[in-house]
């Protein structure tokens, strides 16, 4: 990697006015401008605010189940004949996934700026899911904003968030996937901006969303370091994670970032394969521009314009990803790989059947990935990777594609 | 002196109020833009503002994402858009085009090699939608080398000190967005923006177009009173969404609204 890029510069970023490097930043009509003013300046001061972590704190531990064990996948390991591989398991979390993290974080913030209102948008629906629970919980009122295709193929999770008191309304612009739900929450935020709070999934959209979700996730990092020392005795070799927005990835890897002896993976969706465009693979495959906010890599085509993206897992089918992965790709401090539809459906496989746990198609990239490079490593060496999500929504998915009616 | 500064000064010398249409180019076929440009300065408009299509139109309402998608359906890229405005050039030489749209596709051309072409095709303005100007200085000096000028947004929501920051950004006009929402909106306060313009011309000289929530000439009438210049989108785009079969009779509607509201404006 570049070598005037120094531990503290790692660490510090994003600037004051939300870059990571050239990527980031804030890109909104100017509606937008004075409620992220605002959303930063609180931000800024809650986030050191120790009243403010030690409820967040609280509510990680008694409400979510955190600290979320790190479980060494011993026979999987063994299988593979490699590097032992641990598993962050993200996926007891409450709601299921490590999304819930972020949504905690968020919707307490919503409460101190006094907001009654939350939005949120969502792709497979574990993040309207997170939202609406915590929604539920603190008495706010919910709409989840949801592409009509996903609103199809995830309708039981659009039933667990009308159970929890959200408000679904499936998005019929564009291509009705996960980006269009963002562009429909962007214009509901637009309009009813003084009274609403919008709780953003991932780790991109505009300043301070980028950090502030990262934030929230690097729990999943700091347990992990220091349950793996405790367990090993020392630090990870290597840290893999999937990636589509990138909050659990960027979760687990930036308490590493200036660890650089640990080195870092982040699979995107190959889908179809890279070469058949039909992937969710911008930091693998795209190019950098501006969309939702911030600069990033993207999927577009040779004029600009965003193209639909694929992918097994709804989760990953997203055309942009967060900038903070943009800067760590270009820097060279995190290495970015894909992995195809069939390759995590595999590993989804291999991993109930060897482990006993079934993982989310989202995390199940990852898998992959670890698999393939614990290959190459020795056994004395460590990888972790990021369980991010429990595979029980992807049940009917999987079975579909394995061609059972369940 | 630019072609908009010219403009708002001619106008200005006969104590009207500029009239200002957007369409998105390529809507709903690309061989309806430039005859609509002309029709439109014909009905009235002082200036055009041509809508650049893109995939991911944030800040628009539905009427004005549905013609982008008609538009992209036809593969409108900036270079034909480009060329619609080099054609209108031909046979118009006066009237101010504002290119209006979102940063990616721009980006996606770089920024030097746009405003070059912009500059050759005959554009004015340009007004980047999703771009605030804490992020637009490389644009902004891209465009200022070609003598093109920078149209920033302001809000309701633009607190002072901003104002004044925006302001000192604009060339050409500012355009202020009458209320809280996207585009086609229906809910426009006249006493609202009354106080709004009043504190924005104590940061700024700058002539002020009002757009978001204006669709008849009532509505064009009431603002026209207040601010330098009216824009209209939706209540136009609807129009040729509606008529998509039928270009003559899209074009023959259009006309003829922005026609009463060159009227109620001038009355």
């Amino acid at each position: 990697m570049s070598e005037h890029i120094t531990e503290e510069v790692l660490k510090s970023l994003p600037d004051a006015s939300g870059h990571f490097g050239k990527y980031g930043g804030r890109f909104v009509s100017e509606t937008l401008m004075a409620a992220l003013d605002e959303l930063n300046e609180t931000y800024q001061k809650l986030s050191k605010d120790k009243d403010f972590l030690a409820e967040f704190d609280r509510d990680l531990n008694y409400y979510v189940g955190r600290p979320s064990p790190l479980y060494h996948a011993e026979r999987w390991s063994r299988t593979v004949g490699g590097a032992q591989i641990y598993l962050k398991r993200e996926d007891l979390n409450h709601t299921g996934a490590h999304k819930v993290n972020n949504t905690i974080g968020q919707a307490l913030l919503a409460k101190f700026m006094g907001k009654p209102k939350v939005i949120a948008e969502t792709g497979a629906g574990q993040h309207g899911v997170a939202s609406a629970t915590v929604a539920a919980r603190l008495g706010l009122e919910c709409k989840v904003f949801m592409g009509a295709v996903d609103v199809e193929r995830q309708s039981l999770n659009v039933y667990r968030m009308k159970l929890l008191g959200a408000e679904v309304e499936a998005v019929q612009s564009g291509s009705k996937t996960l980006k269009d739900a963002l562009n429909e929450a962007l214009r509901h935020w637009v309009t009813h901006v003084d009274d609403t709070f919008y709780i953003i999934g991932t780790v991109a959209g505009p300043h301070p969303y980028p950090q502030m979700v990262r934030d929230f996730q690097a729990v999943i990092g700091r347990e992990a370091k220091q349950q793996c020392i405790a367990q090993t005795g020392r630090l990870p070799d290597a840290l893999v994670a999937c990636v589509g927005g990138g909050s659990n990835a960027i979760g687990l890897f930036y308490p590493f970032i200036a660890n650089q002896q640990v080195a870092m993976y982040g699979v995107e969706a190959a889908g179809l394969g890279l070469s058949t465009g039909k992937h969710s693979a911008p930091l693998c495959a795209g190019r950098s521009g501006v969309l939702h906010g911030n600069r990033t890599y993207l999927m577009q085509d040779d004029n600009g314009q965003i193209i639909e993206t694929h992918s097994v897992s709804a989760g990953l089918d997203y055309p942009g990803v967060g900038p903070e992965h943009a800067w760590l790709k270009d820097i060279g401090r995190a290495n970015y790989v894909s992995i195809t539809d069939e390759e995590a459906l595999a590993a989804f496989h291999k991993l109930t059947q060897l482990e006993g746990i079934i993982p989310a198609l989202e995390s199940s990239h990852a898998l992959a990935y670890a698999e393939k490079l614990a290959a190459t490593m020795r056994p004395d060496q460590t990888i972790v990777v990021n369980l991010s999500g429990r595979g029980d929504k992807d049940i009917h998915t999987v079975a579909a594609l394995d061609g059972v009616q369940v | 002196m630019s072609r908009i500064q010219d403009c708002f000064a001619a106008l200005s010398a006969k104590q009207h109020k500029a009239l200002i249409p957007y369409i998105t180019a390529g809507d709903s076929h690309p061989s309806m833009t430039v005859p609509l440009m002309h029709g439109l300065v014909k009905a009235g408009a002082d200036i055009i503002e041509l809508g650049i299509p893109f995939s991911d139109p944030m800040a628009d309402g539905p009427v004005i994402q549905l013609a982008c998608e008609r538009a992209l359906r036809h593969g409108i890229n900036i270079q034909q858009v480009l060329a619609m405005v080099a054609e209108f050039r031909q046979t118009d030489q006066l009237t101010p085009v504002v290119l209006m749209g979102y940063l990616n596709p721009i980006e996606n051309m770089g920024y030097d090699t746009f405003a070059l072409a912009a500059a050759e095709a005959g554009v004015d303005g340009v007004l980047t939608v999703d771009l605030p100007p804490e992020e637009a200085d490389l644009l902004s000096t891209a465009l200022n080398t070609h003598h093109i000028d920078s149209i920033f947004l302001l809000s309701p929501t633009t607190e002072d000190a901003r104002i004044a920051q925006i302001a000192k950004a604009s060339s050409g006009y500012l355009y202020y967005v009458s209320l809280k929402g996207v585009t086609g909106a229906a809910s426009l306060n006249v006493s609202d923006v009354a106080e709004r313009l009043n504190l924005i011309r104590q940061h700024t000289t700058l002539p002020i177009a009002v757009g978001f929530g204006i669709k008849d000439g009532a509505s064009a009438q009431a603002i026209s009173a207040l601010a330098d210049g009216v824009v209209v989108g939706s209540a136009l785009v609807s129009q040729i969404g509606a008529e998509q079969e039928n270009q003559d009779v899209a074009l023959a509607k259009v006309t003829a609204i922005l026609a009463e509201m060159r009227h109620a404006m001038d009355s």
